[in-house]
C-alpha cells in the first residue's frame, strides 16, 4: 500500500532535486484522509516503524523508493487517531530507536519521548495550553511523616480563588508528578477552573518510589491515603469531608490503586477517575500472561469480578482503543454498572500514554467534579 | 404580591442595554443593584454601575450573607445542612432524570406503529413532568420547614441587615438584578427576603437575575464539557413572572437545531412558555402579564419562533394530559 504522495514521487524523476522538492512541500508524517505515510530519508540497511498500537504488528518495515534515499510506510489510520511512535534505523546490523526527525510533534513520558502522528480529525485540545487570561492556582510541595511509608513528599494545587471561609473538594492524583510533567495537569486545572468547568478544588499529587508494588492492591497504600494523607490535608485546608467531595484518580497501575483503595475503604472517595486501568484478570485459573508484577492485580480484579460491590458513587472510566488493556477496561464497565454506581465510559483512538490521559481530563473531571458552569448565567 | 413593572433582559455582554430598559421605564433616580450572583466578585461593580445610566447602590447581599454566616454560628450550621440536603436531593433527582431519559430513548426505537410510539413519547414526557414537579415540591417543603423552624428573618443579624436594606430600598426607585450564579442569587435574595422589602418597585433583571423571578429555575446546557446533559429544574423561583421558563444565552447553551430535543423540552415545561433570551431579548411584565416581548420561543412542536412578541403560545401537543390548552 502506498500513499498518493509516494505514488507521485515515484512517478516523477527520482533526482536529488525532485526528492528535495518532495520534502520541502510536505509535512510529515503525511496524512491523507484515513491513510498516514511515515517517511524517513537517508542511508540505512532498514528502517522500522515502532509503535504501541495494539492490534497492529508493533514493528513494521519501511519500503524504499527505488533509486532514492526515501523510505516510507503507509498505514490506514481511522479518523481521530493519535499514535505515538519511533523509528528504528538499522546500520551495520545495529538498530537505533529515534524520534522521527521530520516530525516536530513529540510527546514526553518517563522513558523520554515519542514522535506523535495525528490522524485526520484529531486536534490537540485548546484547554491544555497555557492561557494568560486564566487565573493561576498556587503550586506547592509538602512533606508528610507517614507511619506507613516514612517521609513522603506530595504536590499541592490550591485554586486561585481559594478562601479560608469556603469548603473545598479534594482530588488525589496517583502518579501526580507525572501528571504534572507529562499531562500539563496544573495548566489544565487553571484553565478548567477558570472556565467554571471543574470545581475549585484542592489537588494532591502523590508519587510512589515503588509504584508497581504499592499500586498493585497493596493494603498499606490504601491505608496511607485514607488514614494518613487525606486527614493530613484536611488539617491543612478547609475541605468538605463528605464522600461526594472526594475524588481519587490514576492511570494504568494508578487506576488499579484507585479502585483498590476504594474497594478497601468503600464510600470514602465518592468519585473515581480510572484511566487505562491495568485491570488484568483471568476467567479461569490465576495465571496471567503479563508477568508476576500483575499477580496481585489479577488476584484483586478476580475477587472484584466475583463479587462486584459499590465502592464509590461516580466512576469515570477511559481507555484508548489502541491499548492492550482495552479488553480489560471494556470488561470492567458492565461490572461497575451492575453495582449501581453511576458510571461513564469513554474510548479514544489513542494508546497507553500520558497525552491520551491528558486529553480525557476535561471530560472526566468536569463530570466528576463539575464547576458552576451549569449555574452561572451572566 | 409584587405588582410593579418587571423587565427581563438577555445577557448584557459588552454592549449592555440595561440603561435603555431603565430609561424606558422613566426611571431617573437611584436604583438598587443586586450582584449577589457574582459572589466574591460582587463588589467589583464599577463597570456595571456605569452602564446603568442612573445613580445606583450595590446592596451587597453576598457580603451581607458572609457576615451572617460568620456571626450566627448556630443558624449557619443549620443553613449549611439544609443546603447540603438540597444538593443531595438535586443529585438524586438528576439520577432519576437520566433513567427516564434512557427509558424514553429505549422505547422510542422500538419497531411498533407510529401512533403507539407517539403515545409512549407522551408517557415519557409525563414522567419528566412528574419528577420535575416532585422535585420542586420537595425543595419547597424543605425550605418551608427550614423557615418555620428557624424563623430566620427574625434572627438578630439578619433582621439588622434587613433593616439596613429596607432603608436603602426606600431611597431607590427600582431594583436591578444582575446575572451570575443563579443558586447563589436565589439564596441571598431569599435569606434577606429582599423582594418582600421592595413590593411594587419596578424590577429590571437579566440572565440569572431574570431566572430567579420565574416560578421554576431550569438549568440547561446542551454542550457541557462532559458531552451531553439533560435540562434540570434547580428549584422554585420567586414566581413574579409566572409560566415562563427563561433560557439565557441560548447561542452558547442551546442546540436550537435539535428539533426533537426542543419539542420534548417545551412539552415537558408546558404550559409554561420557554423563551430563549440572547443579548437584546426583552420581556415586559405589567400588572402580572406580558405586554411586550422580543425573544425566541421554543414551541411544543419543536420549532423555534424567533420573532416571538410575547403573545401566548398555543399548546401544540394533543397528547399531553392534564395540561390546559
Amino acid at each position: 500500500m502506498k500513499g498518493a504522495a509516494i505514488l507521485q514521487l515515484e512517478a516523477g524523476p527520482r533526482t536529488r532535486e525532485a526528492v528535495d522538492g518532495f520534502f520541502a512541500t510536505h509535512s510529515f508524517p503525511i496524512v491523507d484522509g484515513s491513510s498516514i505515510t511515515f517517511v524517513w530519508r537517508g542511508e540505512a540497511e532498514a528502517i522500522h516503524l515502532k509503535h504501541w498500537v495494539f492490534g497492529l504488528p508493533s514493528s513494521q518495515q519501511l519500503g524504499r523508493v527505488e533509486g532514492t534515499d526515501v523510505w516510507y510506510l503507509t498505514l490506514q489510520l481511522p479518523p481521530g487517531s493519535r499514535v505515538e511512535y519511533k523509528l528504528e534505523v538499522v546500520r551495520n546490523g545495529h538498530g537505533e530507536w529515534m524520534q522521527d526527525p521530520l516530525n516536530g510533534n513529540v510527546a514526553r513520558d518517563p522513558f523520554g519521548g515519542n514522535s506523535v502522528a495525528h490522524g485526520t480529525g484529531y486536534e490537540i485540545p485548546s484547554w491544555i495550553h497555557y492561557d494568560p487570561t486564566a487565573a493561576k492556582g498556587h503550586r506547592d510541595e509538602i512533606w508528610i511523616e507517614s507511619k506507613t511509608f516514612g517521609r513522603r513528599g506530595f504536590g499541592l494545587y490550591i485554586p486561585s480563588r481559594f478562601q479560608r471561609n469556603r469548603q473545598y473538594p479534594l482530588l488525589v492524583v496517583h502518579d501526580g508528578h507525572d501528571y504534572l510533567r507529562y499531562a500539563s495537569m496544573d495548566t489544565i486545572l487553571d484553565n478548567l477552573i477558570d472556565r467554571l468547568e471543574i470545581a475549585d478544588a484542592i489537588v494532591v499529587f502523590t508519587s510512589s518510589p515503588d509504584r508497581l508494588h504499592e499500586y498493585a492492591d497493596d493494603p498499606l497504600h490504601a491505608k496511607f491515603l485514607v488514614e494518613e494523607l487525606v486527614p493530613y490535608v484536611e488539617r491543612l485546608f478547609p475541605l468538605d469531608s463528605q464522600p461526594q467531595s472526594r475524588c481519587l484518580m490514576g492511570a494504568s497501575f494508578g487506576a488499579v490503586a484507585t479502585l483498590s483503595t476504594a474497594h478497601r475503604y468503600p464510600g470514602f472517595f465518592g468519585k473515581l477517575l480510572l484511566q487505562s486501568g491495568s485491570f488484568a484478570f483471568t476467567d479461569i485459573g490465576d495465571r496471567n500472561h503479563r508477568g508476576p508484577l500483575f499477580d496481585p492485580v489479577v488476584a484483586f480484579i478476580n475477587r472484584f469480578r466475583a463479587d462486584p460491590a459499590p465502592v464509590s458513587e461516580r466512576v469515570f472510566v477511559s481507555c484508548g482503543m489502541y491499548e492492550s488493556l482495552i479488553y480489560e477496561n471494556r470488561s470492567m464497565v458492565p461490572l461497575l454498572l451492575s453495582t449501581g454506581m453511576d458510571v461513564r465510559y469513554v474510548e479514544a483512538r489513542d494508546g497507553h500514554n500520558w497525552e491520551n490521559w491528558r486529553d480525557r481530563l476535561r471530560e472526566g473531571l468536569s463530570w466528576l467534579m463539575p464547576g458552576p458552569f451549569l449555574h452561572v448565567y451572566e | 404580591m409584587h405588582t410593579g413593572t418587571i423587565v427581563l433582559l438577555g445577557p448584557q455582554g459588552t454592549t449592555p442595554d440595561v440603561a435603555t430598559a431603565i430609561a424606558e421605564l422613566d426611571i431617573r433616580g437611584r436604583v438598587a443593584l443586586i450582584r449577589a450572583g457574582y459572589q466574591e466578585r460582587e463588589s467589583d461593580d464599577a463597570v456595571m454601575l456605569a452602564t446603568l445610566g442612573v445613580p445606583a447602590v450595590n446592596l451587597c447581599l453576598h457580603a451581607r450573607s458572609v457576615q451572617v454566616f460568620r456571626d450566627d454560628a448556630e443558624f449557619t450550621a443549620a443553613y449549611q445542612a439544609r443546603q447540603q440536603r438540597l444538593r443531595h436531593i438535586q443529585a438524586f433527582y438528576r439520577v432519576r432524570l437520566d433513567k427516564i431519559e434512557d427509558a424514553a430513548k429505549t422505547v422510542s426505537v422500538r419497531y411498533v406503529d407510529a401512533d403507539l410510539l407517539g403515545q409512549e413519547e407522551k408517557v415519557s414526557v409525563d414522567q419528566f413532568r412528574h419528577i420535575d414537579a416532585d422535585h420542586i415540591e420537595r425543595c419547597n417543603d424543605l425550605r418551608a420547614a427550614f423557615g418555620a423552624r428557624w424563623r430566620f428573618l427574625e434572627r438578630s443579624v439578619i433582621a439588622r441587615h434587613r433593616e439596613e436594606l429596607r432603608k436603602e430600598l426606600e431611597t431607590c426607585e427600582a431594583i436591578v438584578i444582575a446575572g451570575g450564579h443563579v443558586a447563589s442569587l436565589l439564596n441571598r435574595l431569599a435569606l434577606f427576603d429582599v423582594l418582600g422589602l421592595a413590593i411594587g418597585k419596578p424590577i429590571v433583571a437579566w440572565s440569572a437575575g431574570a431566572m430567579v423571578l420565574a416560578d421554576r429555575i431550569v438549568l440547561f446546557h446542551d454542550f457541557p464539557p462532559y458531552g451531553s446533559d439533560i435540562a434540570q429544574v434547580l428549584d422554585a423561583g420567586f414566581g413574579l413572572v409566572p409560566k415562563l421558563v427563561l433560557l439565557p444565552d441560548p447561542r452558547r447553551r442551546v442546540n436550537l437545531d435539535a428539533h426533537a430535543g426542543i419539542q420534548r423540552f417545551a412539552r415537558r415545561m408546558a404550559p409554561a412558555t420557554c423563551v430563549a433570551m440572547d443579548h437584546g431579548a426583552r420581556i415586559l411584565f405589567e400588572s402580572g402579564k406580558i405586554t411586550r416581548a422580543i425573544g425566541a420561543r421554543l414551541t411544543t412542536s419543536g420549532d423555534v419562533e424567533r420573532d416571538w412578541d410575547g403573545s401566548a403560545g398555543r399548546f401544540s401537543s394533543p397528547f399531553l394530559r392534564g395540561v390546559p390548552k
